[in-house]
């Protein structure tokens, strides 16, 4: 059940050019989270709408009840949010969303695309393996590819120029993984819709179950405006924000 | 001190508040249920109802404006006969007064949609010849007096419970249409629906939304709105149900004296999920410090110039 607070920033910083990393004393809220939530975070007065934001960690079990979040600046919300300063409060609605089904004695092949990270970073168990790809080196962000060595297995990086790890697109070193790897519990996606195909594609030729976390344009953040809708492969629609934001890759219509 | 009464009666159904979830902005009220007891409102327009079920128009279907939202949602609804069966059951067991807002392609649907909603004991019934994201029926009703009189006279002719008819901003002259629906038989007026609006993309140069265009809501429009429910309530006899971009108390208290019976609260909620019940606290304060007896002192009670 989620909860509308004020949430204290305990620490503002940017992981590269981009993408800044906020640390919130998220209270009660910080107990509720499950991997692939996002909180929906009130941007500024002038601004109408919330921002729904991946949580990327939490801590509900240490008396902080830290829980951070990551994003990249898009738009005039975002920006607001870029220049907010330890002490400052937000308005936070949260936890929201399904989020992923994560077993601790799991072996995940997780996969996140820039912006899509962040919230792999809390479905790490032991035996994962980690693919993280971003466009180009600048958009790398080293504080958290270092998070992912500590706790993953093994750590693959790539970028679509080439200027950071292998020179290509995730979908390849799925395929890679795949080839030498046996026994996934799940691939777990995070990232723009087109590599999120690609992945499920690459991940369907070896029968690995795959769940990706989607994005859309979103309202109310709790079901009730029909603003975030995404199509199914069966014609319906379903809701980023309360049917997702994760979805078997199978139910989701890739076409469209 | 006697507190003040905040009742109000719209058209024969009383309300314990002028308060009313505005129709596609509240869902069927599970959702923020879920933070509040709904009951402190006076009301709930449902979202909006389609004789079968209608999966809405594909995405991009928001887009942020300075103080307000575009929504292109397209009428996403179960139909008819799903809400009566699986909705309607929960909202029934619930002390607030229900209002279900209804859309059709030709007035025989409206009528055959009263029909029924009616023998599900809904407590009244908003016809909607306003939306702005359908191709068939909505907004070509809302915008020509003779087809806005006949869906209504349909709509009335069918249902056992008050009509109240939601009005389209997109008009050259408002009160035209108002007395064309009162004149048919409306018990009562809602207004505004959505203004239409449109965003582009600067690097992509798309519209944001995938259907182009869409509705405007939000704080953006409540100055039109206030303005057109003040021309509304001076036109016609019927009451009036005044919403677009009312986010507080205030906003409510400003309504009413521009001539609303009652007020909805609808993009409100997505800045502020519990903005319905604020504006019912703040209202009554607002109010208590005016010294009334009653709330409904308020309505229409603005002195113009």
């Amino acid at each position: 059940m989620p909860i509308q607070q004020l949430c204290t920033v305990a620490a503002a910083t940017k992981l590269n050019d981009y993408a800044w990393h906020l640390v919130l004393e998220a209270g009660r809220m910080a107990s509720m989270i499950r991997p692939g939530q996002f909180l929906h975070i009130k941007c500024g007065h002038s601004r109408m709408l919330r921002r729904p934001i991946s949580i990327c960690e939490w801590m509900g079990d240490e008396p902080e009840d830290l829980v951070s979040v990551v994003f990249e600046v898009r738009g005039d919300g975002t920006a607001w949010l870029s220049r907010r300063k330890p002490g400052d409060r937000l308005d936070v609605l949260g936890p929201l969303g399904n989020g992923f089904d994560v077993q601790r004695k799991g072996k995940y092949l997780l996969v996140g695309g820039g912006i899509g990270v962040p919230p792999m970073l809390g479905c790490v168990t032991p035996g994962s393996i980690a693919i993280l790809g971003c466009r180009s080196a600048d958009r790398e962000m080293p504080a958290l590819t270092e998070k992912f060595r500590e706790e993953c297995k093994e750590v693959i990086l790539c970028s679509d120029d080439g200027t950071v790890g292998y020179h290509g697109f995730v979908d390849a070193q799925v395929r890679a993984v795949l080839e030498k790897e046996k026994g996934f519990t799940a691939l777990l996606a995070c990232g723009p819709k087109p590599m999120l195909r690609a992945v499920w594609r690459a991940a369907a030729e070896f029968g690995v179950p795959v769940r990706v976390s989607m994005e859309e344009r979103m309202a109310c953040g709790v079901g009730a405006c029909l603003g975030c809708a995404t199509p199914m492969a069966d014609g319906t629609m379903k809701h980023v924000c309360k049917d997702g934001p994760v979805f078997n890759a199978e139910e989701v219509d890739w076409n469209a | 001190m006697p507190d003040i009464d905040m009742s109000v009666n719209l058209a024969g159904m009383t309300m314990k508040n002028p308060i009313v979830a505005a129709s596609g902005a509240f869902g069927f009220g599970a959702e923020y249920g879920e933070f509040y007891d709904i009951s402190r409102l006076g009301g709930i327009c449902v979202k909006g109802l389609t004789p079968k079920r209608r999966e809405g128009n594909p995405p991009p279907r928001i887009a942020e404006t300075p103080m307000g939202m575009l929504n292109s949602v397209g009428l996403q609804n179960p139909g008819v006969d799903a809400f009566i069966e699986k909705e309607l059951p929960q909202l029934k067991g619930i002390d607030i007064r229900v209002i279900a807002n209804i859309s059709g392609g030709t007035p025989e649907e409206y009528g055959e949609m009263c029909e029924k909603l009616s023998d599900a004991g809904v407590d009244m019934i908003e016809v909607n010849i306003s939306c702005p994201n359908v191709k068939a029926g909505g907004l070509a009703y809302g915008t020509r007096p003779g087809l806005a009189a006949e869906v209504t006279e349909v709509a009335r002719r069918h249902a056992r419970v008050p009509v109240m008819v939601k009005l389209s901003p997109n008009v050259t002259d408002i009160t035209e249409i108002a007395r064309a629906v009162e004149g048919a038989g409306a018990d009562a007026i809602s207004l505004i629906n959505t203004i239409r609006g449109m965003r582009i993309d600067l690097d992509t140069r798309r519209p944001i939304l995938r259907m182009n265009t869409g509705g405007l809501s939000g704080p953006a429009v409540f100055p039109v709105a206030v303005r057109m429910v003040w021309e509304v309530a001076g036109a016609v006899k019927v009451p009036v149900l005044g919403m677009g971009g009312v986010s507080r108390g205030a906003d409510a208290a400003e309504m009413m004296l521009a001539g609303a019976a009652a007020v909805a609260v609808g993009a409100a909620c997505f800045s502020d999920p519990y903005a319905p019940v604020k504006t019912v606290d703040e209202l009554a304060e607002i109010g208590r410090a005016q010294g009334l007896g009653r709330i409904s002192e308020l309505t229409g009670a603005v002195r113009a110039w």
